[in-house]
């Protein structure tokens, strides 16, 4: 009954919904954390799911996994209902919640695993197999018989995702797994979780803030917002979304006043006294060629570079559009 | 079947293992029990002495040993209300619990009941021991009650475990559970027997005893032990253990169902 209602995808939401009784000084009120939902997930896709704090995200990857129980609407995870079938769907799912641990505080990282091991009844041969490529992927190795309380926030970080992962799951979620990393814990993380996907085929869903974390792991973006669904498709395409502008930056033989009256382009800011100059224009309207021509017609280009839309602004723009 | 079975003890070693990791602690809660169980000796010794040698069926040897077994059972059976549980409720952490294809009560007191086992070296074993040593006591000759006694104990600390999970689901609905754990920690202790037997209680204060869990945890596994009152008498002791646990168990089975549409993950 179930696969025939789930059809095939990971994630299938209608009209999912869950509302929160909060107390507002006396009075209470009814606060809608994620209002009509409806997305569908297939498997093997990779799924940037951001939103402004508050936003409902959690809410929903609780409701996807059956912790919450919805207030209203339809979800199938895996082609189970979260909530009745919540330990069948455990067996199929992994999260790694950045702000919660797994692990057991008192226990090595390794009796963590075994007892993780033990809990989703892999048989000997799958827990050594998963065990040794986790350990090798994650470069558990150095910290493995260390007591979970004795490790850095990145050796931390990087045990919750075996962890998470060691039951092999078909459905990673990940809320915020990046949170608080540094650069090259962050990068060490990504590359370990693009190689998983490249792997087993894994379907991700990540909450993040990061936005390097959506560039280089999501081909496809959901942006939430007051829990309704703000966007969903892939990044260029939110980039022409909120109409996000590409940035040409020149660097010229000698100083010239600001270009301003050039066709297609907005002058941004000039530095040392206009040898640099920074220029916008809309990559649907105009290209940087035409506009790098232009500049060419009033002085000489030594070097230019071009800048992406920032991620952070796109999404900024998106929140401030709805509000 | 055996997997099931597979997965709730390894749960069990892990909180054998991680209450071993604190091993002063363990040796701090000796010399507390220690302490403790001398001054019951010197005031129910007194009192047993001021009745002129015995009182409701208690000498010195046997008040002794009913002081050092409760001693030595305070480390493993839970008479504090307090819990891991409790707060991971209160803090949100719960939700990870709930992300384990395990049955969280199982869960809990599988891991509870393996502190306790650990508990026993350090703190239960020592208390006894050194309450034999200092103090003396008397101890039955017939190996039946150890038998009996060792089935009880073992019933004992899991349906602790079973009442304070109670407590901890309340959370559910309470969030802050402070006050349903000091009120715990009031009742267990005296209507568990803890303080004195209860047997030196009157008549109808021992019906209130009665009628909750508590002698169940200390009381009955201590009587058992120290066999008074014959095997007939163990043997009944046992059986309405089991009775309670069932009774327990089935309360926090029912709770955690309930609290699982009422529960707002705490913390985002």
């Amino acid at each position: 009954m179930n696969s025939a209602v789930g059809s095939g995808a990971i994630i299938e939401t209608d009209g999912l919904t869950r509302e929160f009784r909060v107390r507002d000084g006396r009075r209470k009120r009814l606060l809608t954390a994620v209002d009509g939902l409806t997305v569908r997930v297939e498997p093997g896709e990779a799924v940037g799911y951001i939103g402004a704090n508050g936003a409902g995200k959690s809410t929903t990857i609780k409701m996807l996994t059956g912790i919450l129980v919805p207030t209203a609407g339809r979800v199938l995870t895996c082609g189970l209902r979260p909530v009745p079938d919540r330990r069948r769907l455990a067996r199929q799912v992994g999260v790694v919640f950045g702000q919660r641990s797994q692990l057991w505080w008192d226990l090595p990282v390794r009796e963590s695993l075994r007892i993780l091991a033990a809990i989703h009844m892999l048989s000997r041969a799958e827990e050594n197999d998963r065990t040794a490529e986790l350990v090798e992927q994650l470069e558990l190795g150095e910290f493995l018989s260390v007591p979970v309380r004795q490790l850095s926030l990145g050796q931390r970080m990087r045990a919750e995702i075996a962890a998470a992962l060691l039951h092999s799951p078909r459905l990673v979620i990940l809320d915020e797994p990046t949170i608080g990393l540094d650069v090259l814990s962050k990068q060490r993380l990504r590359e370990f979780l693009i190689g998983e996907r490249r792997r087993h085929g894994t379907t991700l869903l990540l909450t993040t803030h990061d936005m390097g974390d959506v560039e280089r792991l999501c081909d496809r973006i959901l942006v939430i917002d007051h829990g309704r669904l703000a966007y969903d498709g892939d990044l260029p395409g939110l980039s022409r979304t909120v109409g996000a502008q590409r940035v040409l930056v020149v660097d010229l033989a000698e100083p010239v006043p600001d270009l301003t009256g050039l066709d297609g382009a907005t002058h941004l800011s000039s530095q040392a006294g206009g040898l640099r100059q920074r220029l916008a224009f809309d990559a649907e309207k105009t290209t940087a060629a035409k506009v790098l021509a232009a500049v060419s017609g009033q002085a000489e280009v030594l070097d230019l570079t071009v800048e992406e839309p920032d991620i952070e602004d796109v999404v900024r723009r998106i929140y401030a559009a709805s509000r | 079947m055996r997997a099931t079975a597979r997965v709730y003890w390894r749960l069990l070693a892990a909180g054998f293992r991680r209450q071993s990791a604190y091993r002063l602690a363990a040796l701090g809660g000796l010399v507390a029990n220690l302490t403790f169980g001398l001054l019951k000796v010197a005031i129910l010794f007194a009192t047993v002495r001021a009745a002129g040698g015995e009182l409701h069926g208690y000498d010195t040897a046997s008040m002794s040993t009913y002081v050092w077994l409760s001693q030595g059972l305070l480390g493993s059976v839970n008479l504090n209300g307090r819990t891991d549980l409790a707060l991971r409720v209160k803090d949100g952490q719960v939700a990870v619990d709930f992300l384990r294809p395990v049955d969280l009560q199982a869960a809990t007191l599988a891991t509870e009941a393996g502190m306790s086992l650990f508990a026993l070296i350090p703190r239960g074993l020592p208390s006894v021991l050194l309450g034999a040593l200092v103090v003396g006591m008397r101890l039955p000759s017939n190996p039946v009650f150890y038998l009996l006694g060792t089935v009880s104990l073992l019933l004992g600390i899991v349906i602790s475990a079973a009442t304070v999970y109670l407590v901890a689901v309340a959370g559910f609905w309470l969030v802050e559970t402070r006050g349903l754990q000091i009120l715990y920690m009031l009742a267990s202790g005296f209507l568990g027997g803890l303080y004195v037997p209860l047997a030196l209680f009157p008549g109808w204060l021992r019906a209130v005893a009665a009628a909750t869990p508590f002698p169940s945890i200390m009381m009955d596994p201590i009587d058992v032990l120290s066999g008074l009152g014959g095997e007939a008498h163990a043997a009944g002791l046992v059986l309405a253990q089991l009775a309670w646990l069932a009774g327990v168990a089935a309360a926090g089975q029912a709770l955690t169902r309930a609290g699982r549409r009422r529960l707002e993950v705490q913390g985002g």
